[in-house]
């Protein structure tokens, strides 16, 4: 008896949480809030790689050929990140 | 309650399956509101079982015997520290203690990426409530830890008087975290494969959670290690024992992947690699979970036998067999368009220590398993012991650590020969006097392997001090900072890389630990009578004479009754006093008298340890009770209806006798050199691990993004 009232009281609950989502219209502005916090991860995350090479380069692990090189390629990633952000409504 | 916690794993089943159906649903036919409710299902079977948790451990801290679990784990006299911990003693419990913490981390991942990853998210919860799901089905349909007893018993069995050990209450819940947390990259690299957006996202997403997982499961593994040194009276730390193997082998192969992903994060390669590490990561997560509770390969760890082994491999083989299907799926995806530019660059190193992670991973497994392959080939369970896996690791370890100091040294993509020998001179030099230091003032010559792996930890000390120490003057030129407020905010700016830093720096001195301890410790047994003595190493040690205490041992288990001896310690002008006992756990066994049962039960050795930076002195003691079979089978003879007190009357009476007429006792006698190290270095790795994991504060984060930002800005608006 204990077990089928909780059964059904737990289940209750569940059910009541799960169904909202469907009670609420969806709207375009989540589906770019989403975009956007996607963008922001890898622009951070191409940041942190520019940061990276730099400080690779002024403790001498990269000559100042190879830190130009990688440095033009990962701003020219970033900058295409930053487009795409901009291009968010 | 009963009923409340069994409807709580019930409900848990539909709802995470629920998840697993609306998710992939809402993926397929791209309607979120579907996505949306899944992830929320999630969240309730979370809660579901923290209120199954709750349920059950309020059962334990009450000793209520109706719960079989609690009758059969638990006792009136466990002391309520130890309480808790039963729970997870038992197969039943640490069932819902996995399932408790993956729906913990899945909520708490899905929660993170609410508004990220939308594709790959609503896989990801399909694969978390499927394993979920796995879960709760063995727990619902076989080990119900919720089971009640129609007549319950006055007392219950007690727990395992083993557990009873400060760093058994939290040793299995951190390795499960780490078992389970390792389902997170898992079931993201699933979403990733499934569709096709096999980048660096679902990387970037739960790298995090990898870590943390990586980090809990080694602390499991030292506080294990340290139980194993401390409670068992053999004195060492590694037994190779399958269920110690069992938790290294995840360890590694997490390892690997820790490392594996940088390289696809910083130049887009290894994806098929990284997709198959995880994937194996997970399993090996499974395995050790299976071999804990299966009862398959004869372990002093695995406690009892299950009802789950064919359960456990039927899930483990459709794992396999699926991550194995859409790995080959998705081949075409993963190939990288990215290049090895040179072999001598930090992608090839990191590429090069996967392979001696997976090789180590791989040696242990076969060792592991070879008493199963053993029998199913010859008939025999013949089973490799320690020499064999030392033999085969130690090349491994030492070929490891070696890596561990060029890695951080080296820069992505190449490395002129040039910059190597700038990079290098410093710290082949500290090591050089390293050695000659070795050779000339101790004797570490006498075992080459750890005269190699002292060196080698000088190596990677000095490349990894190198590294701050260079990365703070670039700052101080910048900056023109003094250098502790230099080397702090280098470190807080670049956590991943620095906390990276100190996990190796903290792996090298456990490592200087092993090779130092396993070499050159020295171990005698004796036995002597009180008043004698013995020399181990450069110390004497005298048995003073023995002690006997009752309803109280002095490590707080709640054993009553608890022989020792104290013995005098002595080298040069250093003198000390030790106090190791033997603890004695009654037994419910019905035939045993009512004396006897409190001799004849379980026992197990309160070691008492020297610590010491330098050395440790480790002593355990087996009192003889031979002398006192007599009277106490006498006294199970003259009062077999006795009362508890008459018992305890008893029972003073014979520990008294031991103590005033005590006969020869059995010692071992270890002394281990820099043991302690092994946990000082494991303590600087979980911190290096910390470190690494921390999340910049937001304020920086900003203020490096609108740096950024405008340079970037002024380039772009150059071009």
């Amino acid at each position: 008896m204990e077990y089928a009232l909780a059964f059904l009281l737990l289940a209750a609950v569940v059910a009541l949480v799960v169904v909202l989502p469907f009670l609420r219209t969806g709207s375009a502005e989540a589906e770019e809030d989403a975009r956007r916090a996607e963008l922001d991860a890898a622009k951070e995350a191409k940041y942190r790689e520019i940061r990276d090479a730099e400080l690779d380069y002024r403790m001498g692990k990269l000559s100042q050929e190879d830190w130009r090189a990688v440095d033009r390629e990962l701003r020219s990633e970033a900058i295409e990140i930053l487009r795409r952000l901009d291009r968010l409504p | 309650m009963a009923g409340i916690g069994s409807a709580c794993l019930a409900v848990g089943l539909f709802t995470a399956l629920y998840a697993a159906g609306a998710s992939i649903y809402g993926a397929h036919r791209g309607r979120r509101a579907w996505v949306t409710s899944g992830r929320r299902a999630i969240y309730c079977l979370a809660g579901l079982m923290v209120a199954g948790t709750a349920i059950l451990q309020a059962a334990f801290l009450r000793s209520d015997f109706s719960y079989a679990l609690v009758a059969e784990g638990s006792s009136t006299d466990t002391p309520g520290f130890y309480k808790v911990t039963a729970m997870w003693a038992t197969q039943d419990g640490s069932l819902l203690l996995w399932a408790l913490l993956l729906s913990l981390f899945s909520a708490a991942v899905l929660f993170l990426t609410r508004r990220s990853l939308r594709e790959i998210a609503p896989y990801a919860t399909a694969v978390l409530g499927v394993v979920a799901a796995f879960f709760l089905v063995l727990m619902v349909g076989w080990e119900n830890p919720f089971d009640t007893l129609a007549a319950p018993p006055m007392e219950g069995n007690g727990l395992n008087p083993l557990l009873r050990h400060p760093a058994m209450m939290i040793h299995p819940p951190l390795l499960y975290t780490g078992y389970v947390g390792f389902s997170i990259p898992f079931a993201f690299a699933v979403g990733a494969l499934v569709t096709r957006r096999t980048g660096a996202d679902w990387i970037r997403a739960t790298r995090r959670f990898a870590l943390v997982a990586w980090t809990f499961l080694g602390t499991g593994i030292m506080l294990g290690a340290l139980w194993s040194y401390t409670e068992l009276g053999w004195g060492g730390y590694w037994a190779w024992d399958p269920v110690e193997n069992a938790s290294l082998m995840p360890w590694l192969a997490g390892t690997a992947f820790l490392h594996s992903i940088m390289v696809q994060e910083k130049r887009g390669m290894l994806r098929i690699w990284n997709v198959s590490l995880v994937c194996g990561t997970f399993v090996l997560a499974l395995i050790g979970t299976f071999l804990v509770r299966s009862g398959i390969l004869d372990s002093i760890h695995a406690f009892g036998a299950s009802t789950i082994g064919t359960q456990f491999l039927v899930f483990i083989g459709l794992v396999v067999a699926f991550s194995v299907a859409l790995i080959l799926a998705r081949l075409p995806d993963l190939r990288s368009r990215a290049k090895l530019d040179s072999l001598l660059s930090r992608e090839a190193f990191f590429l090069l220590n996967n392979l001696v992670l997976v090789g180590l991973c791989l040696v242990i497994m076969w060792g592991t398993f070879f008493p199963l392959i053993s029998e199913a080939l010859t008939g025999d369970k013949a089973s490799v012991g320690p020499p064999w896996f030392e033999r085969l690791t130690v090349p491994l370890a030492i070929v490891l650590v070696l890596l561990s100091g060029i890695g951080p040294v080296l820069a992505w993509r190449r490395v002129t020969l040039r910059g190597l020998r700038r990079v290098l001179v410093a710290p082949l030099a500290l090591t050089l006097l390293a050695l000659l230091a070795l050779l000339g003032l101790t004797d570490a010559s006498q075992s080459p392997p750890s005269l190699v792996m002292f060196c080698l930890v000088a190596f990677v000390l000095a490349a990894v001090g190198q590294e701050f120490w260079r990365g703070a003057s670039a700052r101080r030129t910048v900056t023109g900072e003094p250098w502790p407020r230099a080397l702090v905010r280098l470190a807080g700016r670049n956590r991943r890389r620095y906390g990276g830093y100190l996990v190796h720096a903290g792996i090298a001195v456990l490592f200087l630990g092993v090779a130092a301890s396993s070499a050159f410790h020295d171990q005698r047994d004796v036995r002597l009578a009180p008043g004698e003595s013995f020399r181990t190493g450069d110390y004497t040690v005298t048995y003073r004479k023995p002690t006997a205490r009752l309803g109280g041992d002095s490590a707080g288990t709640g054993a009553p009754i608890s022989l020792g001896a104290v013995l005098d310690v002595k080298k040069g002008d250093q003198r000390f006093t030790l106090h190791p006992a033997r603890n004695y756990y009654p037994t419910q066994d019905p035939s045993k008298g009512v004396v006897s049962r409190y001799f004849e039960g379980e026992a197990n050795s309160e070691v008492d340890v020297r610590w010491g930076l330098k050395r440790d002195f480790w002593l355990a003691v087996r009192p003889d009770l031979a002398s006192l079979d007599r009277p106490i089978r006498e006294a199970d003879r003259r009062f077999p209806g006795a009362s508890n007190d008459v018992q305890a009357v008893v029972i003073a009476a014979l520990t008294e006798r031991y103590r005033s007429h005590p006969p020869p006792a059995a010692f071992r006698a270890i002394v281990s050199p820099l043991v302690l190290w092994i946990w000082i270095g494991g303590a600087i790795a979980v911190l290096g691990a910390l470190i690494a994991v921390w999340p910049a504060p937001e304020a920086r984060l900003r203020r490096v993004r609108s740096l950024y930002a405008a340079r970037l800005g002024r380039e772009l608006s150059r071009a």
